[in-house]
């Protein structure tokens, strides 16, 4: 990083940025009534997301060099199998978790 | 106890298994943020304005590569931009109450917090609009305290997480924590499956935009398999 970099600025805008992106329909529709087919929308966005945001991290870790690793592959099988069977995210970490650790000390 | 208090607790409560993971990663950022030449207070004020773990994570990468600062900006951007999504999701949980509470859920709003909240609200019903926010308060609280605070630890007292600390892959199992016990219908089922595949299919495009189209195309999906479910159901009975 070159010794005259403005950080300050970096971090001002990112910040001021986010919170814009967050604050954005919380912020500007308040508690104005959305449509229906709006609403029907928005019930898929947690599913729509994160298993888009998952699905590379764990096919091709960054940490194994982007080839698929079978340790990484049952955890998130195993997070993903508790999560839907138990509804709790708790268990569906413990089991990620738990497989994470304990595999290469069966395997 | 009050309603109130209770899910404000219950919300403290459903976040602490993911203090697991946010604390190492505080730290490592921390710990990085130094290392790449930021002082410490630069450090912290990154962790306590920008409070967005991968966007603060990319950004420093392209410090250290010493992109131009434009480039550094959109592209921490960009990686956030999924959160418009998490914002419009909770308008009609959050929506109704005054300016400087939904300011501030804006600043609290990201992966884990909308998470939580998301799965909370439309699993229970009944709550109100305090209790609400409450709940989502709490789901915070534990997560920015520790955020803050590993940032400060790392960047002070550099790296303490042990040799084979599998933290790359922590994240990913607490972002399928957050979607796992949502994936209760078929249209649920089917929009997670777009997202993936499209994802995938789209990985080629620039500043992480790919995630943003799929996530569109996944939520259309769901929608149209919820429409198409329902009116499959109606024409059923007008048969019958």
């Amino acid at each position: 990083m070159p010794p005259d970099t403005n950080i300050w600025l970096v971090i001002f805008c990112l910040g001021v940025g986010t919170f814009l992106v967050r604050f954005s329909f919380i912020g500007i529709i308040g508690d104005r009534d959305l449509p229906e087919w709006v609403l029907r929308h928005l019930r898929y966005v947690a599913v729509a997301v994160m298993p888009g945001l998952v699905a590379p991290l764990v096919l091709w870790p960054d940490a194994t060099g982007g080839t698929p690793e079978a340790s990484r592959l049952a955890a998130a099988g195993a997070a993903l199998l508790a999560g839907v069977l138990t509804r709790s995210p708790l268990w569906s970490i413990v089991a990620g978790f738990g497989t994470l650790l304990l595999y290469p000390l069966i395997f | 106890m009050s309603q109130v208090t209770r899910s404000y607790w219950q919300g403290v409560r459903t976040a602490l298994p993911f203090l697991l993971v946010m604390g190492p990663f505080a730290l490592l950022f921390g710990v990085l943020a130094t290392e790449a030449g930021l002082t410490r207070v630069e450090t912290t004020a990154f962790s306590v304005i920008v409070i967005a773990g991968a966007a603060q994570f990319v950004a420093l990468q392209l410090l250290t590569e010493s992109a131009p600062l434009a480039a550094v900006i959109l592209t921490g951007l960009a990686v956030n931009l999924r959160m418009l999504f998490y914002s419009a999701a909770l308008v009609p949980h959050l929506g109704d109450a005054p300016l400087w509470k939904r300011a501030l859920a804006g600043y609290l709003l990201f992966d884990q917090t909308y998470g939580m909240a998301i799965q909370r609200f439309e699993t229970l019903t009944g709550m109100t609009g305090t209790q609400k926010y409450a709940y989502f308060y709490g789901c915070a609280t534990p997560l920015v305290i520790f955020w803050y605070g590993f940032t400060v630890v790392g960047a002070v007292a550099g790296n303490l997480i042990p040799e084979g600390y599998p933290l790359d892959f922590a994240v990913p199992i607490t972002f399928i924590a957050l979607f796992a016990p949502a994936l209760r219908s078929l249209p649920h089922l089917g929009a997670a499956f777009v997202s993936v595949v499209a994802t995938l299919a789209l990985g080629w495009v620039p500043y992480n935009l790919g995630l943003i189209i799929a996530a569109l195309i996944a939520m259309a999906s769901g929608a149209a398999l919820e429409l198409w479910l329902t009116r499959r159901a109606e024409g059923g009975s007008d048969a019958a």
